[in-house]
């Protein structure tokens, strides 16, 4: 039954660029996009509360790659390629800095992604000589589109299926007491390394899949912070520790943003930080889990289940 | 009778200060080890480093005949240790069920499904919370935390079972009945190692004694025995008084 409305729905979903014009179609694409950003996100960081601000990072490289390969190699392989160089980046990174506790990791990914852009700038300036480079990919908006959607999914069929496995119990075990796990036979660099290199990867594909919307690419334009940051506040927004939390989060921010960036351009960062800040301080379990308690509040004392829900 | 656990001059230096001074320890299958000692005399350090907490400085460690030593803590849960905290430690956003499932998960077994379920259930019942299963734990009482904390240590079902002050802060009532828990585990041919400070507890419950101080062993031998040992008495209450 789940099988059959996910795929109606998937279906649903396939058909809109056809209902919507160009314009549409492209905010279809960023929607898509951050969904799948922030679902692979909080595949790591909901439930081991690693912030990572490292997103950035593995979708700058992936968006990257395509504008270095672009022209050599066949699509496909363009995007096998990005996927690999994303899981590599992430298992050196995960192996150096899994071990980081709290703040630490959050400050080392938030320089990881500073670091990365520098680097390619470097390699650009000084050994090939192009700073900038030039997609051209026959590809349309719905297109990317599609594809984009197929990643969300399996983003999301993944997130689900790790949440019913034994790898999701450790993930949770992990963000509750580290030294719990570990005594309780847990391999913690092992599962956290296994994880990262997951979501990143996929991050690392968001970012490849996207790039042939630029046409014209520079670090300065896919390593772009504001990626990593909305990715938080919107998997944070909806819950980063629910399975449809963070898709609850993104698709009314991704308006949100998209509305605002066009009204205020000027004002844009002060009111993503102002919102950062709300999000966090006003729910910080995210909006489902406010809504659920709302609701048990609602409902009295009678209500047992909720909490049942609460682990859906 | 077959030795489970054997620790050979196990050392561990914190900088300047060796808080475990070359212990050398058997405990045969079946036993149950009281470990006693003034505050600061190396005990937690020792669990800790037979957990594989903390890794030694030197000296060996061995566990069902195999080599140990400096194995990280997940590797020896899976070789069937299982331990308490001298905090109690729950998961506090997990259900008591799931807080159990853990270690039968994760443990020698790798236990799932229904063998998982059905091993969590006679845990929890053993420990008098079957009834509240589906509860959170950061929702539970200290004596319920303690006890939950022993229901998820069992669940490995393992060979030995490290309680580090397992009975402290109980009132008398809740002692007894966690006198009778542990006497009940002896039945099942456990092998326990507990760090005690209430007498009365390891005169019941514990055949054999180990005294440490300031690091080193300084007797072990029958309980009897080892409390009327003269350097065990200097040792608690100090040279002159003993």
């Amino acid at each position: 039954m789940t099988y059959i409305l996910s795929a109606l729905g998937l279906a649903a979903l396939a058909v809109l660029p056809m209902l919507f014009g160009d314009y549409g179609t492209g905010m279809l694409v960023g929607l898509a996009g951050y969904v799948t950003l922030a679902t692979s996100w909080a595949m790591f960081s909901g439930p081991t509360r690693y912030i990572s601000l490292a997103t950035v990072a593995f979708f700058g490289v992936g968006a990257y790659t395509v504008a270095v390969l672009n022209e050599v190699l066949p699509y496909p392989l363009v995007l096998l390629a990005a996927a690999g160089i994303g899981a590599t980046m992430a298992l050196l990174v995960g192996l150096s800095t899994l071990r980081l506790a709290g703040i630490y990791f959050v400050i080392f990914t938030f320089g990881l992604a500073e670091l990365v852009r520098q680097l390619i700038t470097w390699f650009e300036v000084n050994v090939t000589g192009t700073l900038g480079r030039y997609i051209f990919l026959d590809l349309e908006a719905k297109h990317i589109y599609w594809q984009l959607l197929a990643l969300g999914a399996a983003t999301l069929a993944l997130s689900a299926w790790i949440r019913r496995s034994r790898l999701g119990l450790a993930l949770r075990v992990i963000g509750d007491d580290e030294t719990v796990a570990a005594h309780s036979g847990i391999n913690l660099a092992r599962t956290k390394l296994v994880l990262f290199v997951a979501s990143s990867t996929i991050i690392t594909l968001v970012g490849a899949i996207q790039a042939p919307r630029w046409v014209y690419v520079e670090p300065s334009i896919v390593f772009n912070p504001t990626v990593s940051f909305l990715t938080v506040i919107m998997a944070l927004l909806g819950g980063a520790t629910r399975l449809w939390g963070p898709l609850f989060g993104a698709v009314p921010l991704f308006l949100l943003f998209e509305w605002l960036s066009a009204r205020f351009p000027d004002h844009f960062s002060i009111l993503l930080g102002l919102m950062f800040m709300a999000v966090v301080y006003a729910l910080p379990d995210g909006v489902l889990a406010a809504l659920e308690k709302f609701r048990r509040k609602g409902n009295g004392n009678s209500a047992t289940k909720p909490a049942k829900e609460a682990n859906a | 009778m077959s030795v489970l656990l054997e620790t050979q001059g196990l050392t561990k230096r914190f900088g300047g200060l060796t808080a475990v001074n070359g212990v050398s320890l058997t405990v045969k299958r079946g036993e149950v080890l009281g470990l006693l000692g003034p505050n600061g005399s190396g005990k937690t350090t020792l669990m800790n480093l037979i957990s594989g907490a903390l890794k030694s400085s030197e000296g060996a460690l061995l566990i069902n005949g195999k080599d140990m030593t400096g194995a990280p803590p997940h590797r020896i849960a899976k070789s069937g240790v299982a331990r308490t905290f001298q905090l109690v430690k729950i998961l506090p956003s997990l259900t008591l069920e799931e807080n159990v499932m853990v270690p039968a998960a994760f443990g020698p077994d790798r236990l799932w499904g229904k063998a998982l379920k059905a091993q969590v259930a006679e845990c929890l019942a053993m420990v008098g919370l079957n009834a509240r299963a589906g509860q959170q734990a950061s929702e539970l009482t200290y004596i319920d935390q303690k006890r939950l904390e022993l229901a998820r240590a069992l669940a490995s079902a393992p060979k030995l079972l490290l309680l580090d002050e397992w009975l402290a802060g109980l009132n008398p009532t809740e002692l007894h009945e966690g006198i009778r828990l542990i006497r009940e585990l002896e039945q099942t041919g456990i092998t326990i190692i507990m760090v005690e400070h209430i007498m009365d507890a390891v005169r019941a419950l514990c055949p054999r004694c180990a005294v440490m101080n300031s690091g080193t062993l300084i007797a072990d031998g029958p309980t009897d025995q080892v409390l009327s040992d003269p350097h065990v008495v200097a040792a608690y209450l100090g040279e002159e008084d003993a």
